[in-house]
């Protein structure tokens, strides 16, 4: 090999191992953020996880007691949330992805939609108290829900058009081939073959909503005390980390990461089952 | 034109006496006058052919001369396309199957087709060629069994499928996926069968199989084969039709087509002097 080749390859050699050098500096970066997280909500919230949490009440300062309220209360408003949001989402997606492919309308729906997609969730929030909470005179727990709602539409919503149109097309002409409709078509074929993507897309929305505060502060405010009434106003998880981690009391502040810790480990593990359906989807 | 140009295709024992012997056959499908467009560009240019029922018909030609286009428009699958327009005459059984009025569904239903890449559904093999019967009738458990059964014994899948109905379709080979296409689509009974580039996926030993079942469905069915082979062309077909650059250069019964093309076009494209 001549003098310049080798020369040649010594250079991209040396570029090859800076590059290289620099993207796992980048990445343990970004990893050693999310350890330290990670390792401070153990550090503060896992002496505090007790059975307490799961069965007492949010107390007043002062007195123990635990997050039954709140957690019930997140459950209940995501629950909701992913009720109103998902099934808009997959219509429209299903919309865009099969009938309306070569339509202009499509682009324009897809172009508002990244643009719900990436909305500061405050505005959200002021947006169902403008529309919701301010009308009705008082904030509550159905006001949250679609706050989240709104969240979760374009997230589902992104997710079941780039997985449907994932399908190939071979797939739509042989269920044609065959005389299926294309109603049919869409619900036994491409749902089928999409599955395990569209629920990943579900389930990432829950991880999204679960951590929500701002959207809540404005419409399903908070609650001390138990209550499951979509009418009045409701406890959630994030808002009663926010209150308590604020105030001066050291044994709310407890509370607030116990709570953080367990909104943290829930949406870790709905995003790591996230990612095992569309491995699982995918080997098939 | 050189008649006695060595021609390196032979026509094999086992191809069926020339139909002529047994009158002359009924057109199943008429193509009068037929142009193709995608866009404003013209893919098929006034192309007139018959298809003859209980007759297999395959197109040759070089790559993009049209014989695909041609096989999408005979169960108006480019409807599913926009920008993509036929114009011209087609006729199933005497009736017009490009009028607008022409419900697409019942159509594909009649004229089925088999496509270049295996195609089965994310769903059981069973499942795969029930679902398709189940549209258009309603059989007991009992008939639907030996629905799937006789379909799957006439694509010569039978006896490698039969312990394992319930496994899923996309766990076959792509020999045997072929298999189960033409099953699932031989099980709704339809007329015509279409069939673009069935083999051009598989490994010699299935596309034998796959020949071997072209000639036995042409006793119920229609066949239309577009093939880039031209000894499948003249293995398994009566016809032939020769298209280039779009438009149809010849028809004929497949032995004289392979033996005495009467265009010079057509004898270099068998010879393999081009395409």
């Amino acid at each position: 090999m001549s003098q310049r080749m080798l020369s040649l390859y010594a250079s991209r050699r040396r570029r090859n191992r800076l590059a290289m050098g620099l993207s796992i500096g980048a990445t343990v970066f970004g990893l050693a953020w999310l350890a330290l997280i990670l390792m401070a909500l153990l550090l503060h919230g896992f002496s505090g996880l007790s059975l307490d949490v799961f069965t007492q009440m949010t107390p007043p300062p002062g007195s123990s007691g635990g997050l039954l309220n709140p957690i019930i209360g997140s459950l209940i408003l995501t629950i909701l949330a992913i009720v109103i949001g998902a099934p808009l989402g997959v219509l429209a997606g299903t919309y865009l992805a099969e009938y309306g492919r070569f339509e202009k309308l499509s682009s324009v729906v897809r172009f508002i939609n990244d643009i719900l997609l990436s909305a500061p969730s405050i505005v959200i929030g002021l947006f169902i108290y403008e529309v919701v909470v301010a009308p009705m005179g008082h904030f509550s727990g159905f006001a949250g829900a679609l706050s989240l709602a709104v969240i979760v539409v374009p997230v589902v919503l992104r997710t079941t058009e780039d997985m449907l149109t994932l399908v190939p097309n071979g797939l739509r002409e042989a269920a044609a081939s065959i005389g299926l409709p294309r109603s049919l078509m869409i619900r036994r074929i491409a749902y089928r073959a999409a599955r395990a993507g569209m629920v990943t897309g579900v389930l990432l929305a829950v991880a999204r909503i679960a951590g929500e505060t701002a959207p809540l502060l404005f419409t399903a405010l908070n609650n001390q005390f138990w209550s499951t009434n979509l009418n009045a106003p409701m406890a959630s998880l994030p808002v009663v980390i926010f209150q308590f981690a604020l105030s001066p009391y050291a044994d709310w502040q407890r509370l607030a990461w116990t709570g953080a810790l367990i909104i943290t480990l829930t949406v870790l593990a709905l995003s790591i089952l996230a990612r095992s359906l569309v491995s699982s989807g995918k080997s098939q | 034109m050189n008649m006695s140009a060595a021609v390196p295709i032979t026509v094999s024992a086992s191809a069926p006496p020339p139909p002529a012997a047994q009158g002359t056959p009924r057109e199943k499908i008429t193509v009068r006058n037929l142009d193709f467009f995608y866009g404003t560009s013209r893919a098929l240019k006034s192309i007139s052919v018959p298809l003859y029922a209980n007759r297999a018909t395959a197109f040759i030609g070089p790559s993009g001369c049209g014989k695909s286009t041609l096989l999408r428009i005979l169960n108006r699958m480019y409807d599913l396309y926009p920008n993509q327009r036929a114009a011209g005459e087609v006729t199933l059984d005497g009736q017009d199957i490009l009028s607008p009025s022409q419900d697409l569904n019942l159509l594909r239903a009649r004229v089925g087709m088999v496509f270049q890449k295996p195609t089965p559904f994310p769903m059981t093999i069973y499942e795969n060629i029930a679902f398709g019967v189940r549209l258009y009738e309603k059989l007991g458990k009992g008939e639907l069994d030996a629905r799937v059964e006789s379909a799957l014994r006439r694509s010569a899948l039978w006896d490698e499928v039969k312990d394992k109905l319930h496994a899923s379709g996309l766990s076959l080979s792509g020999g045997q996926q072929q298999r189960l296409c033409i099953a699932r689509t031989v099980a709704v009974q339809p007329e015509v069968i279409l069939l673009d580039e069935p083999c051009s996926a598989l490994d010699p030993i299935s596309t034998a199989k796959i020949e071997e079942l072209i000639d036995e469905l042409r006793d119920d069915y229609t066949i239309v084969i577009v093939t880039h082979n031209m000894q499948q062309a003249a293995r398994v077909s009566d016809y032939t039709a020769f298209m280039y650059l779009g438009e149809l250069i010849e028809f004929g019964e497949t032995p004289a087509m392979f033996t005495t093309p009467r265009d010079k076009r057509t004898q270099d494209y068998i010879t393999g002097r081009f395409g």
